[in-house]
């Protein structure tokens, strides 16, 4: 049912496209030869995909407009098939089983060099739960979030590098001292609106990876701090594979914790007063929810997985320095959250095995990484702002007056 | 003494370059309240283009100065074309939604566009060419500041004049205004919203091209990442002055300027962009409302 109008304006944004494109994709000029490149058929590459990808978006589109007509027409309870899927026992047990078992049996079939991947992918579930707690739970667009990952990262580091703690010793050490500086920075900032809150935090986390940068006295400046201990296990010295391994197991034991934690917390009390926060600041407040406390616990204890996750990604890398810290890294992790569904656990730690696990597996597209990370971004907020796995939001049965999202 | 006075014109070019950023800022928050994020890689695209233009002309042996201006009006052209693209992409769809959405939105605009660019060009430094001359007439003040700062510090008054009589005197300006205080009465009264918030972006996203080959060509190499530095600090200088406000916009750029320039000159530039971002902090907590902005009441 494609109409002559919608032909017409994919036509004309395929042109608009093209003309928009022409100069930054069509002409390359080698400064040094003085040559110049003309490459046309990207020409055409932008045109012919922007033609097709014009009846996507207005689709797209049109499907939203749809729903939301439909949603407040029926006003009928509508939960996700995953969510449905996460209600029955009978489906959720033995699924369970079946990804403990492949989880356990995982290291000892793949390569080192996959053990590794999804070790990272399960870092990135652990901060990215965290960064969940302040963003998706407590609405506060954090995006220095990044700098408590490497309070937690240089914590190990350097403690280690001067008083020889092990890794067991740092891990709750980089964790209070995330925790800490969450609140230091949190204090002041929190006073702040959304969009300035993210500036400011956005501010706090470059300040501090461009401290850790010149610092050189205290931080060895930019060639960073090689040679990290990787954790030990009761004294036994391990083999780089068993060390390796070690930590994915160690990581998944971290992540099935911060679940957990993330879990319990979200049900609780504050976790419920987080949401309240993330609707309605002044009705959260005329509730008798201490706004500033509320807050600066979201914020502390978002960066206290951000802190652990630091330590892990120092002992597993055995190098870090401020170029793995920068503001574009907490974009990835904020990604992850987006992607997965703000707010919702499931969701979080499907978006970080997509986003850090695909990429990795399809090599070919890994230079266009950042680019599908920034189009995720905003096709998400344009088109399912609640995520893949949008979280369902707590309704009271007997009441019928309820709001939709 | 001469050092201080070194000091203060250096400020001085350095505030007018944060200013031709900072309009576009200032403007699009105060029409729509959204930081717009995509706002340096704008420039950075200005930039860009800026200096393909210049590449083929300069090839072609044409003289500089026109080569300068067709460059610059080229760059105009197509940054705003970017500026109008990227609202109707990022930020419409998303004008009844929250504003940390368009936020989120925002930030992944500026995300691609630096990749896409990364991507397309390449990710070296390139060299822009110098193709402000030096002025016969400036030789003996030319110790002192250099023809290209000149340029840039009267394309900068030239711009905000422009701007402030664009605002005050014009019928969109006036339908401006009345957008930024009150979308849905402005459109009760007859004004198309759309319209005028496409304007803006467009307007907003020239003045930033003009920044990005002016500055360029003063600087002399460009790559796909300076839009996020020169952006941030831009938007410090726009939260300084009272984000919203024009002359508020060149005010705190200005005042922005002088103090980098001193601090770096007098105490130290390894932590140029550290004392930056302390400055934005610093306002964001003790004055939201910046120098010349009105402080909001929140409405219930």
């Amino acid at each position: 049912m494609i109409t002559l109008s919608e032909i017409k304006n994919a036509f004309l944004a395929s042109i608009w496209f093209m003309f928009l494109t022409f100069p930054i994709m069509v002409i390359r000029v080698n400064t040094v030869e003085n040559v110049i490149e003309w490459r046309w058929n990207n020409m055409i590459i932008v045109g012919i995909g922007s033609f097709f990808l014009s009846f996507l978006w207005s689709y797209l589109m049109k499907q939203k407009e749809m729903g939301g007509k439909k949603k407040s027409a029926e006003q009928e309870e509508h939960t996700p098939v995953t969510q449905k899927i996460f209600k029955e026992p009978r489906m959720y047990v033995p699924a369970l089983v079946t990804l403990a078992i492949l989880a356990a049996i995982f290291p000892f079939i793949f390569s080192m060099y996959q053990i590794n991947i999804v070790t990272t992918a399960l870092i990135y579930v652990t901060i990215a739960l965290g960064l969940n707690i302040v963003v998706g739970l407590a609405g506060l667009l954090d995006l220095g979030y990044v700098a408590f990952y490497a309070v937690g990262a240089y914590s190990y580091a350097l403690l280690n590098h001067h008083f020889g703690l092990g890794f067991w010793a740092v891990l709750p050490i980089g964790a209070g001292m995330a925790t800490l500086f969450g609140i230091i920075l949190g204090f002041p900032v929190l006073r702040l609106r959304g969009d300035y809150l993210a500036i400011v935090t956005l501010g706090f986390g470059e300040i501090i990876r461009l401290v850790l940068e010149n610092w050189n006295e205290f931080s060895f400046g930019p060639s960073g701090i090689a040679n990290i201990p990787r954790p030990g296990l009761f004294g036994i010295k391990l083999s780089l594979q068993g060390s390796t391994i070690y930590i994915y197991f160690l990581m998944i034991g971290i992540a099935l914790f911060t679940i957990f934690m993330v879990n319990r917390l979200q049900d609780s009390r504050i976790g419920r007063a987080w949401l309240a926060l993330r609707e309605d600041e002044v009705a959260c407040q005329a509730m008798g929810i201490d706004k500033t406390k509320t807050k600066l616990t979201a914020f502390a204890l978002g960066a206290t997985w951000a802190g652990l996750g630091g330590v892990v990604f120092a002992a597993k890398t055995t190098f870090i320095n401020p170029a793995s810290f920068t503001i574009w890294e907490s974009v990835i992790i904020l990604c992850v959250v987006v992607l997965g569904g703000m707010g919702s656990i499931t969701g979080v730690i499907m978006g970080a095995i997509v986003l850090i696990l695909l990429p990795e597996y399809l090599r070919a597209f890994s230079e266009y990484r950042m680019l599908i990370f920034g189009l995720v971004l905003v096709l998400m907020m344009v088109f399912r702002p609640g995520g893949i796995v949008s979280n369902v939001r707590r309704t009271y049965r007997f009441e019928d007056a309820k709001r939709e999202a | 003494m001469e050092y201080f006075f070194e000091l203060l014109l250096g400020g001085l070019t350095r505030g007018s370059i944060y200013a031709l950023i900072a309009l576009g800022y200032t403007m699009v928050y105060g029409i729509i309240q959204l930081i717009n994020f995509a706002h340096g890689e704008i420039y950075m695209i200005g930039a860009f283009t800026g200096l393909i233009v210049i590449s083929l002309l300069t090839l072609l042996g044409w003289n500089p100065i026109v080569v300068l201006i067709i460059a610059s009006v080229v760059a105009v052209i197509y940054s705003s074309a970017y500026g109008f693209t990227i609202e109707k992409i990022a930020y419409k769809p998303l004008r009844q939604a929250p504003r940390l959405s368009a936020l989120i939105s925002a930030i992944g605009m500026s995300l691609f566009l630096q990749n896409y660019v990364l991507l397309a060009q390449t990710s070296d430094f390139l060299p822009f060419p110098c193709l402000i001359p030096d002025f016969e007439f400036w030789e003996p003040y030319s110790h002192i500041i250099s023809s290209a700062e000149v340029v840039i510090i009267i394309t900068t008054a030239t711009v905000m004049i422009l701007l402030t009589l664009l605002i005050k005197f014009t019928k969109i300006g006036k339908a401006m205004r009345a957008t930024a205080q009150d979308k849905k009465m402005a459109m009760l009264v007859g004004v198309d919203v759309n319209r005028v918030i496409s304007i803006t972006f467009i307007i907003g996203s020239a003045t930033a091209a003009l920044g990005g080959v002016l500055i360029a060509s003063h600087v002399g190499m460009i790559n796909f990442y300076i839009g996020f530095i020169a952006g941030i600090k831009a938007f410090v200088a726009a939260v300084l002055g009272g984000i919203g406000s024009i002359p508020g916009a060149v005010v705190g750029s200005l005042v922005l300027g002088w103090t980098e320039s001193f601090f770096t000159g007098y105490i130290s530039s390894d932590y140029e962009d550290v004392f930056a971002f302390l400055f934005l902090v610093f306002i964001l907590i003790f004055r939201p409302q910046g120098i010349m902005g009105r402080s909001e009441t929140e409405k219930v």
